[in-house]
């Protein structure tokens, strides 16, 4: 495996061949903020909250993806990079209809937790207010989709990790739903009732019932041990 | 030429409120009325969220009661789940209850209406209030705040948070009462004592000097609603709702929350956004009656408690029948804080108060379900509808302020022909009409489950309809 050296915010850093820059960063305590990103899924870039400079580039280019090569320099925390960040939250926070106040992840949403780390004080966008419903037939678990962002970690960990595939994204663009099986309720899919996507999704679109004004921190920090099991196995 | 007088905004008060009065054309107050004038829509945007949801969603509507919101609503969840919540778990929320109870029944004590009641309905309008009362009777000042933080405080104790606390949910509270928070209540308990008799005290020696002003504060017959138990003492969270008439006979008793629509209506008037709540047998407006403080002590034989019990003694000797004044609602609102800390000290000596066991589960069991408390105010009920997923699909809230909507705007007439005379007024008397709304401490925001602050405007209107003065502040 061949060893590259690049400098990430000034540090000068070696690195395994291969390795994606926001797994560099990571390795070495240099913080990117990540959203769809979750260790033990693979990355779709989607977010774009992982967005960095790479100097001699004018493109910007998603930290989860990108690949590192031989005397790259990465710029992770730019006004510019940070301006864009903010943009991104204020779009997610605009787009459907989030009230962290009585929201069951309250206190434990990623999202909420990344705008106050951005420094995310109003959103200045007009805030769309989309009429959108709630699935409350399965037993144990409610999907919200007022509150999702799409980040489609409930599609990967079902189809990844658990191997059902029961999640799936329908429509286009800002129409677009996460929906179970071909667009049934979760209650008749067949779902596995593992639980794993409730685990993963970052906000609270998708919740465990009994959880309802209790604290519902989210736990997926079991991903990679089910893949080190499996490929030891 | 007739005139119309409007009070807008009326302050102090919780949520927006205006007043017209409208004079005949010898410049006579000829008809009053007390408009609320907010919509918020809480029960349509309800719809479609999961019901186990709704007491977080519902205690929004209002932070001075939270609480009263989050009881009702966490009881109307639980009929729809058919369950009976754990012994420890129904006496934390009553405690929960009695707190919100005391700090509301201060706040509009002390520092909403003792301004009035201490420097005088025509004192200066600038120093009329709660740091104009602290300057005047600092005792009285202090006592006022330090009620307002015991029942604050031990809301925070038991929910974690001073307002809008997520502790209750259907079926229970999420956390037991743990033994230092219990000690750390029971210590509050001699100061509380302390202020609350040095109220008592203090608006005896001060009430005799308002003798006209209890003459024309909604001083009229009137039917009365509010919760009692089954030995006839009172009660704020659970037990049953009985109406009386005017000379105090039972018109009905025993209505449970489920039996709520069965005989209370709602009335529209095109003036104000809250409704006007009615019994139905009699009709509106004949069925109208009057909720809060001064109803519940007309309405009960006892408090339960032998403190508050010597105090219902010596107010019910006012009257041999029920007392009719809502001057009175201010005397009422001392004895239940009385009783509410004694109620407090009794429920800690519940030996299971400490159980763990304070939260049952449910799914959707049936598919409508109700709840009804006393709130500081008076009556709330909520009444919900699910879908077989548990998802809401109508919601209806009934509050004090609509129960008493009729009073109040019967009231202001009462009050405004009193004080308003030939076309004119004094500020002194404006704010009397504005202080007869206040006795009645209405919540505008959760009666229209309304959005923003609460001023209010005096509006005087002649009979073309010309507005010929306003008062805003």
């Amino acid at each position: 495996m061949g060893v590259k050296t690049l400098i990430i915010d000034g540090q000068e850093l070696s690195a395994r061949a291969g390795q994606t820059i926001l797994e560099v960063a990571r390795e070495n305590d240099i913080n990117i903020p990540t959203l769809c990103h979750l260790e033990g899924l693979s990355n779709v870039g989607a977010c774009r909250l992982c967005l960095v400079e790479i100097k001699g580039s004018n493109k910007l280019l998603p930290a989860c993806v990108a690949n590192i090569h031989e005397g790259m320099e990465v710029v992770t925390n730019s006004e510019r990079l940070k301006k864009h960040r903010r943009v991104i939250l204020e779009l997610l926070f605009a787009e459907r209809n989030h009230i962290c106040a009585v929201c069951v992840s309250n206190g434990h949403c990623e999202l909420q937790a990344l705008a106050q780390e951005q420094g995310l004080t109003h959103i200045n966008l007009p805030y769309r207010n989309p009429a959108l419903t709630v699935d409350a037939s399965h037993e144990r678990f409610t999907v919200d989709h007022n509150r999702c962002i799409l980040c489609m970690r409930c599609v990967r960990a079902c189809a990844e990790i658990e191997g059902a595939h029961i999640w799936d994204v329908m429509g286009r663009g800002i129409d677009s739903i996460v929906i179970t099986d071909l667009h049934e309720e979760w209650g008749s899919s067949a779902c596995t009732r593992c639980g794993k996507c409730v685990q993963c999704c970052p906000t609270g679109a998708l919740f465990d019932k009994s959880k309802i004004g209790s604290d519902h921190p989210k736990y997926p920090d079991f991903l990679p041990y089910l893949n080190l099991m499996r490929e030891a196995r | 030429m007739t005139q119309t007088i409007t009070i807008d905004p009326v302050t102090r008060l919780e949520g927006h409120g205006k007043i017209t009065i409208m004079l005949d054309s010898q410049g006579q107050v000829e008809d009053a009325h007390f408009h609320v004038t907010q919509v918020r829509g809480f029960e349509k945007f309800s719809e479609g969220r999961p019901f186990y949801e709704m007491p977080s969603l519902m205690a929004r509507i209002c932070g001075i009661c939270p609480v009263s919101h989050l009881l009702a609503s966490a009881k109307a969840c639980e009929a729809i789940m058919a369950v009976r919540i754990p012994h420890t778990a129904a006496q934390l929320r009553r405690m929960l209850n009695m707190a919100q109870m005391v700090q509301s029944h201060a706040l509009s004590f002390f520092h909403l209406s003792s301004p009035d009641l201490l420097l005088g309905m025509e004192s200066d309008p600038r120093t009329r209030n709660i740091f104009g009362v602290a300057a005047a009777r600092p005792d009285l000042g202090l006592a006022g705040i330090g009620l307002r933080r015991f029942g604050q405080h031990i809301i925070e104790l038991l929910g974690s948070k001073r307002i809008h606390t997520g502790w209750v949910v259907p079926g229970g509270v999420t956390e037991p009462l743990s033994a230092a928070h219990r000690d750390e209540i029971l210590s509050m308990l001699p100061e509380a004592f302390a202020n609350v008799k040095l109220a008592l005290t203090a608006y005896k020696q001060i009430a005799d000097s308002f003798k006209q002003e209890i003459e024309v504060f909604a001083n009229f017959p009137s039917n009365y609603l509010g919760l009692i138990n089954e030995d006839e003492s009172i009660e704020f969270t659970d037990g049953a709702l009985r109406l009386i008439d005017p000379t105090g006979t039972i018109i009905e008793d025993g209505m449970t929350a489920h039996r709520f629509t069965e005989v209370i209506g709602e009335a529209v008037e095109n003036y104000s956004y809250t409704k006007f709540v009615y019994y139905k047998p009699l009709g509106y407006p004949q069925g109208s009656y009057r909720v809060g403080p001064l109803p519940r002590l007309n309405i009960v034989k006892s408090m339960g408690t032998p403190q508050a019990d010597a105090e219902l003694a010596f107010f019910k000797q006012m009257s041999a029948g029920p007392i009719e004044s809502s001057f009175h609602y201010h005397h009422a609102r001392l004895v239940e804080a009385l009783y509410g800390v004694e109620n407090i000290e009794r429920i800690l000596a519940d030996p299971l108060i400490l159980d763990k066991h304070v939260r049952a589960t449910a799914g959707v069991n049936r598919l409508e379900g109700a709840g009804q408390i006393e709130a500081p105010r008076g009556t709330l009920n909520h009444h919900y509808k699910v879908d077989e997923n548990g998802k809401i699909t109508w919601a209806n809230l009934v509050v004090a302020t609509g129960h008493n909507n009729k009073a109040m705007n019967l009231g202001v007439l009462q009050s405004a022909k009193a004080y308003v005379k030939d076309g004119k007024f004094t500020p002194g008397a404006l704010n009397r009409v504005e202080a007869v709304i206040r006795a009645f401490d209405p919540c505008l925001s959760c009666s229209t489950h309304a959005f923003g602050q609460m001023p209010l405007v005096m509006t005087l209107v002649n009979a073309d309809g010309e507005v010929v003065d306003q008062l805003i502040r």
